[in-house]
């Protein structure tokens, strides 16, 4: 099973706290929008719905 | 029987998918005074002023393991019987629970301003903020009661669209009390750049017009146009509805670092901006904290420890260690902090200039106790590492 992460970018505001959440998975591109790992392990699960979670727009879902 | 979340905003969602996720399977019952599910305020102050505002829109997604939890909108909690174990809702319907889990968070302190009520708002539903956007025009006067986050904000918002702002506080510069001297200094010189105009040390004694307000007496005599008024001016708990049960309500909902109220032996809860709880990074005195990641991080502690509770485990009593954390958006500038910055003793610029992007430190007797970034957020990594290992090494962290 892998665990699908969809950042929506027009949502996105660039607060970057999902990044504080888990820095492996979440990244801030050169015009502070967010990028995400596509797939991961469902290991993983927890730490993406909690970045999920403390996302201020509501932009990350995680599948 | 189950468990019922008084308040249906984000600390509520959150303690109930955390209960489910906890292994709970009993019934939920959510009872919320507003007619919406859960939504996303800051929004409310900041993008979503710019056009009609849409409820649905800043609803929370909900995790699938909520599915089953019944929403109860639009209907009020009146009172509770802790011992006896229910709560009535204000139609008088009574609900027994085995488990309650206590989330209706603030509302906005109104202040006793003579004059038309007609134009006044607080700010704090989609209702309000409806109420102030149609209102925010360009050339339309908006007049800010208090400067804290949501007033600068609002102000900043309403320049954009073109409206004039005055800030009206009893403080020496604004957002002082959360950020200190210098930086509120720093903030109120970029506001004017853009425009706002401030009466700091001032307060409003009484609101002209028929109906609506059209003009606002500051207590120098000083007659201001306004025809949009937000009153910013701080916030009282919704503990109301408590009351009669021994608990300690001085200032929210006392609780463990469990989340757990305290005065009771009845499996209660709090979170979120009511519930008043020990930090790890702040020591052990029970501090209220109004910041949008913490009922996430109560609602989870909370849901682990009423789910405990109710399958007759032993609930962790261990130290809360979540990390607050505030963002604030004015024109292009994002502030964010980490920490506890309105617990500082000393305030110092450590990198950049305070008049542009720069990193704050702030610091008690035993160190860093927050920080502050302007528009350096990607760079506050490293310091929110020392705030996070300060929090574990609190006693018996
Ligand atoms: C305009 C605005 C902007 C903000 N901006 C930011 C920001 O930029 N950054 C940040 O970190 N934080 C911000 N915040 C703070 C953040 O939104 C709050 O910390 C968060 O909403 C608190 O959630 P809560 O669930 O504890 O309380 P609430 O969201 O207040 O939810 C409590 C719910 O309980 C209901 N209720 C009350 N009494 C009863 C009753 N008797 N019976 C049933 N239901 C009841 C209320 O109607 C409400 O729906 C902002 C807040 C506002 C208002
Ligand atoms: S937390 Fe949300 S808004 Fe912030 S960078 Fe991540 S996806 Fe974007």
């Amino acid at each position: 099973m892998t665990v699908r992460i969809v950042v929506d970018r027009d949502k996105c505001q660039g607060y970057g706290q999902c990044v504080f959440e888990a820095d492996d998975l979440f990244g801030l591109d050169e015009s502070d929008t967010c990028v995400a790992a596509a797939e991961v392990g469902e290991d993983r699960r927890a730490d993406a719905e909690r970045a999920a979670d403390v996302c201020p727009m509501q932009a990350i879902t995680v599948e | 029987m189950g468990v019922v979340v008084a308040g249906a905003g984000l600390g509520g969602l959150r303690a109930a998918e955390s209960l489910r996720a906890a292994g709970y399977s009993g019934e939920i019952t959510v009872v919320g005074e507003e007619p919406h599910h859960p939504y996303n305020r800051p929004p409310l102050s900041k993008q979503a002023l710019s056009g009609p505002i849409d409820p649905a829109g800043l609803e929370f997604r909900r995790k699938a393991g909520v599915d089953d939890v019944q929403w109860r909108l639009g209907s009020p909690v009146a009172g509770a019987d802790l011992a006896g174990r229910t709560v009535t809702l204000a139609d008088g319907t009574v609900l027994p629970f085995d488990g309650l889990v206590v989330a209706t968070g603030l509302r906005p302190r109104r202040l006793p301003i003579p004059g038309p009520a007609g134009g006044r708002s607080p700010l704090r539903t989609v209702e309000d903020a409806e109420h102030i956007r149609q209102r925010l025009a360009p050339g339309s006067h908006l007049v800010v009661l208090g400067a804290g986050f949501i007033g600068c904000e609002v102000a900043a918002t309403a320049r954009a669209l073109g409206a004039d702002a005055l800030l009206v506080a009893v403080d020496e510069e604004p957002l002082i009390r959360p950020l200190g001297r210098e930086v509120g200094a720093a903030m109120r010189r970029r506001h004017e750049e853009h425009g706002v105009e401030f009466a700091l040390g001032r307060t409003v004694t009484a609101f002209e017009g028929v109906d609506s307000a059209e003009a606002a007496v500051l207590d120098d005599g000083r007659i201001v146009p306004a025809d949009v008024i937000v009153e910013a001016v701080g916030t009282q708990p919704n503990v109301e509805w408590l009351a009669g049960n021994g608990l300690d309500l001085t200032d929210g909902v006392l609780v463990d670092s469990g989340m757990q109220v305290q005065g009771t032996d009845a499996p209660v809860v709090a979170v979120g901006d009511i519930a008043r709880y020990p930090l790890a990074l702040a020591g052990p005195g029970p501090l209220r904290i109004e910041h949008w990641n913490m009922p996430t991080e109560t609602g989870r502690r909370a849901g682990r420890t009423l789910a405990a509770l109710l399958l007759g485990e032993a609930p962790d009593r261990g130290p809360f260690t979540a990390m607050p954390s505030f963002w604030s958006d004015q024109y292009d500038i994002s502030l964010q902090s980490f920490g506890l910055p309105g617990l500082a003793t000393s305030v110092e610029v450590v990198e950049g200039d305070v008049d542009s992007d720069c990193i704050v430190e702030y610091r008690d007797d035993d160190g860093l106790i927050g920080v502050l970034g302007i528009n350096r957020t990607p760079d506050l990594v490293p310091y929110r590492k020392r705030l996070a290992e300060r929090a574990s090494q609190a006693e018996g962290a």
